[in-house]
């Protein structure tokens, strides 16, 4: 079944007449162009969007574009374009205008911003681009130089902003001085349709949002199904497959049992079936178990009313065919707080905490041998590659094992030196990648890639190695990549050559506050590769103890999960002290829910990003570093 | 006495004390619609009920002034208002008569009030033979904030 919904096209049908008129009026030569009219939306929505939309396509042929003369002088077509588009995007529904005009002048809309004293100059020098020119959504905020009966009255932007937010949507704003500007209006879903899966619990319906559903289990309590739920120290777990999954009972969360005995007792006599959905949310599955499964049905997401806005488990709430209302589950909010459940709960065990671990911190691990019987392990999401090099290619320069690589030289390298590389067939080689240098490691069998838990038991002193770890109940080195890095490119390029950021020569100072060790050896030395300075702290506690000790750095690096003081606190409390309150502070942490992006972006981090994810880490540590290096 | 004093009120009854609510405010009253639990919700919200293809937040009005649950509640109403483009439902026990009441006849809510009667309390007139309570709506729906809401 498919609902009806009016396409976008709707609210754009009055626009090319509105176009049409405006450029006799101006004396423009205009063009609008539509793409994407059918996209369907809520009509609800598309009441809110109608009369924004047509202001900013006033706004575009107004102010954005320039009159013809002006056009030809600046080397542009005499006819202006004013581009509409829309389209569905990972939940969002995203429709952009896009003129190619002149731009927004970002000097012109200081002296405004600093005339109306919305900003102070010093206050605007620190400013990006973007920030700047998003002023013109502020009130009362126009830099028409004159006001003509189409626009420049200086109400509008603001109006449109605020159309847009109601309804929980986001308008960003995009231009380049004499290239044209582009508005990019998002919607989420809450107002769009979604395909969810209605199940009950409780006698109480719900509705699951189908794209995070992976599947659907049939288990039983005793043994009459494959599946089986057990328990262990009264967390249910199921056996799926090849993994372990964790269960969680929707009654329970919802704290429905109670009130439902006779539905309980009815349960029973239904018999000892239950069906789990299994959800992902980002890295991390789990199971709900429900009393049952109905059909699932497009529906429409409503946003829930506002008193219940700190429901964090519902995303939404609907009318379903029959005329009831249901509620719409979360998958973010159930996975943290069935999270939360465990690591609060008075009498957690240690079991349990390492249970809420395995959720949090499950990374994919490649498992390999080289050079004894012991397997060894290396996050995957540090390998680039993994390739069979004939041990006939290996050649020798500057008394180092390369081979031809993609047209370029990759030094091999093995992690002992006492390992002998075959004398002839095909090798298998790891190859990691840092920036435009790839580096291959020779191993003799790759074994396996095994999700899993990391806690790195026995640190290291080896170098080599970052320490050893039960993988698949088997004790693991864990090798050190960096390491592996250095000793192939520290001497080939020297020190200099390894640090790319270091533009004055002196090495940035990174402060990494993580309470896992792991992550600490981890990722020492891959910033130390990439030279940084680093220093390490294990809670925010005791990196606040370091301020006191008058130290500086140039960016801090902190988790965000930590005992004693967690990343928030600890990103407040530097932010409230002029000490390091210039700092840029990047968090990292294993799950990124938008409510904790916005909260960390609330409490002053500059970036937020995931665990495990090294690139992005590199790339916005270099960003941030630039960014407040240029804003100094 | 000016027509402009004058303010129409739609009488409800609530565990025997009359309440009154500006008529205005009051868009739909009704009786006996289904209820979809939710769950976590604060205590004062009842459910989410369909009124015309609208969602509807039921309040009960008895849990917010701490009043125990009405035991037939079979026959138990409702009266839909707006606020903040929000429509609420309000169960209450009874709808009774409309009233049109002078607004100087108001008088402050007695200080010995019940804090949380006193909270949603905009005034108090005499009537003849009882007295009833201006129940302001924005303090009646304004729960969230300060009731704990279980995490």
């Amino acid at each position: 079944m498919k609902p009806r919904l009016p396409p976008i096209g709707n609210a754009w049908s009055k626009l090319p007449r509105i176009v049409r008129d405006l450029s006799h009026e101006l004396g423009k030569k205009i063009d609008l162009v539509m793409h994407g009219a059918e996209t369907e939306l809520d009509r609800q929505v598309l009441e809110l969007i109608k009369d924004p939309l047509t202001h900013m396509v006033r706004n575009s042929a107004d102010h954005g574009l320039e009159m013809p003369e002006d056009r030809v002088a600046s080397g542009k077509q005499q006819t202006g374009k004013i581009v509409l588009e829309a389209f569905h995007e990972g939940g969002h529904i995203i429709i952009k205008i896009t003129d190619d005009g002149r731009g927004l002048n970002s000097e012109k809309i200081k002296k405004k911003v600093v005339e109306s004293g919305l900003a102070s100059e010093a206050e605007l020098e620190g400013m990006s681009k973007q920030q700047i020119q998003n002023f013109i959504m502020r009130a009362g905020f126009s830099t028409a130089e004159k006001v003509t009966n189409v626009s420049g009255r200086g109400v509008g932007m603001d109006v449109v902003r605020s159309n847009i937010e109601k309804i929980g949507g986001t308008i960003v704003l995009t231009s380049e001085e004499g290239e044209g500007s582009t508005f990019t209006i998002k919607i989420p879903l809450t107002l769009a349709i979604v395909s969810a899966l209605i199940v009950e619990c409780c006698g109480e319906r719900f509705a699951v949002p189908q794209t995070s559903v992976v599947e659907l289990v049939r288990a039983s309590t005793n043994n009459n199904s494959d599946h089986t739920i057990e328990m262990i120290n009264g967390s249910p777990v199921l056996r799926l497959r090849d993994h372990l999954l964790p269960l969680v009972h929707l009654n329970e969360i919802m704290r429905l049992e109670t009130a439902a005995d006779e539905v309980a007792d009815r349960s029973e006599v239904k018999g000892s079936e239950e069906f789990i959905i299994v959800i992902q949310v980002a890295s991390f599955v789990f199971g709900i178990v429900v009393d049952r499964v109905f059909d699932t049905e497009e529906i429409v997401v409503k946003p829930i009313a506002p008193i219940l806005k700190n429901l964090s488990i519902f995303s939404g709430n609907t009318i379903l065919g029959d005329g009831s209302v249901i509620m719409i589950l979360d998958p973010n909010g159930i996975a943290a707080m069935s999270g939360d459940a465990v690591v609060n709960s008075d009498d957690a065990s240690k079991e349990e905490a390492s249970q809420a671990r395995t959720q949090d911190e499950k990374i994919a691990l490649l498992v390999f041998r080289a050079g004894g019987k012991d397997p060894k392990a290396v996050p995957l999401s540090l390998v680039a590659r993994l390739e069979e090099i004939d041990v006939g290619t290996i050649e020798e320069a500057n008394g180092k094992k390369v081979v031809q690589y993609r047209g370029q030289l990759m030094p091999l390298t093995t992690i002992d030196d006492d390992i002998e590389i075959k004398e002839e067939g095909r090798q298998p080689v790891l190859v990691f990648s840092d920036q435009d240098r790839t580096m291959g490691l020779v191993v003799e069998e790759i074994v396996d890639i095994v999700e899993d838990q990391l806690d790195v038991e026995m640190i290291s002193d080896i170098d080599g190695y970052v320490g050893s770890a039960v993988i698949r109940e088997k004790a693991t080195d864990i090798i050190d990549v960096g390491y592996c890095l250095s000793k192939c490119f520290g001497s080939w390029f020297g020190d200099a050559e390894t640090r790319p950021f270091g533009d004055n020569g002196g090495k940035q100072k990174v402060l990494l506050v993580d309470d896992s060790p792991f992550f600490r050896n981890m990722l020492v030395p891959l910033l130390k590769t990439a030279g940084y300075d680093v220093s390490t702290a294990e809670n925010g506690a005791e990196a606040l103890k370091k301020r006191d000790t008058g130290e500086t750095f140039d960016i801090i690096i902190s988790d965000i999960e930590m005992p004693e003081m967690d990343g928030f606190t600890f990103a407040e409390e530097i932010k409230g002290d002029d000490r390091w309150n210039g700092t840029p502070i990047v968090a990292l942490s294993s799950h990124t829910t938008p409510g904790d992006f916005d909260r960390g972006r609330a409490v002053g981090f500059s970036d937020y990003i995931a665990k495990f994810d090294r690139d992005s880490l590199m790339s916005a540590l270099s960003q941030t570093l630039k960014e407040c290096g240029s804003a100094k | 006495m000016t027509a402009s004093n004058m303010q129409d009120y739609v009488t409800v009854l609530i565990a025997d004390q009359l309440f009154g609510i500006p008529v205005l405010e009051v868009h739909d009253v009704l009786r006996g619609l289904s209820l979809t639990k939710i769950p976590l919700a604060p205590p004062e919200v009842a459910g989410a009920l369909n009124l015309r293809g609208r969602i509807v937040t039921a309040i009960d009005v008895r849990k917010r002034l701490g009043l125990p649950k009405l035991e037939d509640d079979e026959n138990s109403m409702s009266i839909v208002v707006e606020h903040q483009g929000e429509p609420y439902s309000l169960m209450i026990d009874n709808v009774g008569e409309v009233l049109s009441l002078d607004l100087n006849e108001l008088q402050p809510s007695p200080v010995t009030l019940n804090s949380c009667w006193k909270e949603i309390s905009g005034g108090v007139y005499r009537l003849e033979n009882k007295l009833l309570v201006l129940m302001q709506i924005e303090q009646l729906l304004n729960f969230a904030d300060n009731s704990t809401i279980a995490a």
